[in-house]
């Protein structure tokens, strides 16, 4: 009876939440394109040099990269640098326990995150981070407010600054402005996290190339079919009348 | 004799091939009228032998444990030969079911299926479809996502609101005090074994009780009342086979064209049929914000919201709920029209129906969305409607003018 109560007086409150949640953030469109194959390999360097140490992909084979035109020997110099076989998955040497102590929560695994955010979200998110000195980590997000995660990649993209405005009697961050640069421009920051999201979204499904090529010839064989089936109930039904 | 002949003989001494093949198929008279509506049966049938076979390959590699099941779905969808096609097969399979058994059920709304003698007909009907909607909440959580665990989660508190017996009866329900492994476990196997065997004895009686009573048609005239005085064959009627079963080969190839579009170029169907919310594994201390059912539950899910508590107990709304799918048995008492067709009713029963319709679409729409005030005042009406449909239903169906039914079936 308490469970449902709570779970009532949820469904009451969710929509202001999301709301407030949903109001402020813009999501940037990720420029996804599954048949880049340069833009997945280099996403997946990306992955396996910053993402890899904190957040597994427990999901995916290291063998599965060859989809992406490598070769085992490529896999094995360049991106695999915690498994001893291609055959293994991607997974960290961090235990959920020290993940949990060190960041607030274990850092999720991020084998379908692309299915749950979606690209966009993603995307906006690996560009959305700023200096915060309230926080733990001294980094907040403008997609995830108070997210227990560092702007690992700080010292590519830099640091942010958020911009404030009066809005009514509160302020409100209005856009975020580069304080100090780092080693990669803005617009190369923005190709790498792009390239990146590609490779997350990629990796959520790595069949779905496959998947779609093969509804192509899925469909065209049914309509061959359904020139036949129609036929043939014409044939059938000629003298019903 | 050719030697064929001579072992159907042999058979049918011994087996009634011959003459269960007669009675159901090459001398099973249909009406010759059935219309585009006259489908979806025999895709309801397709539907279910997809999701028999699909789920037995599923079952080969999934694992019905909380520790490993969010994996062993990731696992199907990466390494097993073709998993993901079975997977996304059996995920598409399972909204298609609704699609096509709420369109079967409307074709029996508007042509009358559901009165005599097609009564029993219905009722084993209306018990497919409560079968299957057991079926697909068992199913949901199997995937063991966030909203296979909240889904499951809020659908077995609704049985905590009974009165006196409530909590101990959620608790009987998901062998624990939350939904856990031992709620997975039980799940699996009623998913599994024990309700497709209901499915299939119900499906097996539903089609025994058509065969005994002949299919109704978009005419509802009964074309047994018309026979050749000489073969004793309905005037109207043509046999099943191979009539019916090569037009079915046309409406088979126009589902799976529907069918594969989904599964090859929109598994998530944006996100009605596989929920994004659902590939985070199920953590029992993160509530999602916001937790629908997926789509086929959503107009009993907005009745249930629409009624408001009673002295703080959601009770009311439970009884709303299942009350509205125990009316759908009453049907066949419930009309006292003097034709059964849609074609001959009065302007009453028409308006009646699409109301219904927009009733239960809205609800369906409304179920998805939060519960703001407005949205709820908009559901407390369309429920209102919704239950009037049935209720009302003696008096609006007598005196409605009706159109004399032909003797023969039109077009």
């Amino acid at each position: 009876m308490k469970r449902l109560r709570t779970f009532i007086f949820l469904l009451a409150a969710a929509p202001v939440m999301a709301f407030a949640a949903g109001a402020t953030v813009h999501l940037d469109k990720a420029p996804v394109n599954l048949g880049d194959q340069e833009s997945l390999q280099r996403g997946a360097r990306t992955f396996v040099n910053y993402c890899l140490n904190c957040h597994s992909a427990a999901s995916m084979r290291y063998s599965r990269l060859q989809d992406l035109g490598l070769t085992e020997d490529q896999i094995k110099e360049n991106l695999m640098f915690a498994a001893d076989k291609p055959g293994e998955t991607m997974k960290v040497g961090m235990t959920k326990a020290d993940g949990a102590a060190w960041f607030g929560v274990t850092p999720p695994d991020l084998s379908v995150i692309a299915r749950s955010r979606g690209a966009d979200y993603l995307y906006t998110y690996m560009r959305s981070f700023y200096r915060d000195s309230s926080t733990a980590t001294g980094w907040n997000n403008l997609v995830f407010n108070k997210v227990g995660m560092p702007h690992v990649l700080w010292t590519l993209q830099g640091e942010m600054a958020p911009v404030m405005k009066k809005e009514g009697e509160h302020e409100v961050i209005e856009r975020l402005q580069l304080v100090k640069p780092g080693s990669l421009s803005l617009a190369e920051y923005d190709a790498m996290t792009g390239d990146l999201v590609n490779y997350l979204v990629w990796m959520g499904e790595p069949a779905q190339v496959q998947r779609k090529q093969l509804g192509v010839i899925v469909l065209a064989f049914l309509a061959v079919f359904f020139v036949v089936a129609y036929y043939l109930k014409k044939e059938y039904w000629k003298d019903i009348h | 004799m050719s030697a064929l002949q001579k072992m159907m003989g042999w058979i049918d001494d011994r087996f009634p091939l011959t003459s269960t093949y007669k009675a159901h198929l090459s001398e099973y008279y249909a009406p010759k009228n059935f219309n585009f509506w006259y489908f979806f049966g025999s895709l309801a049938l397709l539907v279910l032998v997809l999701q028999i076979v699909t789920g037995i390959f599923l079952t080969m590699n999934y694992k019905p444990d909380a520790e490993l099941a969010f994996a062993s779905v990731e696992y199907i969808m990466r390494d097993v030969e073709w998993g993901w096609l079975i997977r996304y097969m059996h995920s598409t399979g399972a909204s298609l079911f609704f699609v096509v058994v709420y369109l079967h059920m409307f074709r029996g709304l508007m042509y009358g299926s559901y009165r005599k003698p097609r009564e029993l007909l219905w009722i084993f009907g209306v018990l497919i479809y409560v079968a299957l909607m057991a079926e697909a909440f068992l199913g949901y959580l199997l995937p063991w996502g966030q909203m296979s665990f909240w889904g499951a989660q809020v659908i077995v508190n609704l049985f905590s609101a009974v009165p006196f017996i409530g909590e101990d009866l959620s608790i009987w329900i998901r062998g624990d005090y939350v939904i856990s492994d031992a709620t997975l476990n039980r799940f699996f196997a009623f998913h599994v074994i024990a309700l497709p065997l209901v499915l299939i004895a119900l499906v097996a009686v539903h089609l025994v009780a058509l065969h005994e009573v002949g299919s109704n048609n978009p005419d509802g005239i009964e074309i047994k009342k018309k026979k050749d005085p000489v073969t004793h064959i309905p005037l109207d009627g043509i046999p099943f086979h191979p009539y019916y079963t090569v037009k079915d080969i046309v409406g088979v190839v126009v589902f799976l064209m529907v069918f594969s579009a989904i599964v090859f170029f929109a598994p998530e169907m944006g996100g009605y049929f596989l929920e994004a919310n659902n590939f985070i594994p199920a953590d029992p201390l993160k509530t999602p914000l916001h937790i629908a059912p997926l789509w086929y539950f959503t107009p009993f899910y907005a009745i249930l919201r629409a009624v408001p508590p009673l002295f703080g107990s959601q009770f009311p709304g439970v009884v709303a709920m299942g009350m509205s799918i125990v009316l759908l048995f009453f049907l066949p008492w419930l009309d006292r029209s003097k034709v059964k067709s849609i074609r001959y009713r009065g302007p009453i029963y028409k308006i009646a129906l699409a109301l219904f319709i927009v009733a239960f679409i809205g609800l369906g729409y409304l179920g998805l969305l939060p519960a703001t005030p407005i949205a709820t005042m908009i559901a407390q009406v369309f429920s209102v409607i919704y239950f009037l449909f049935f209720l009302l239903m003696p008096w609006y169906t007598s005196i409605d003018k009706t159109k004399p039914e032909p003797e023969r079936v039109t077009g």
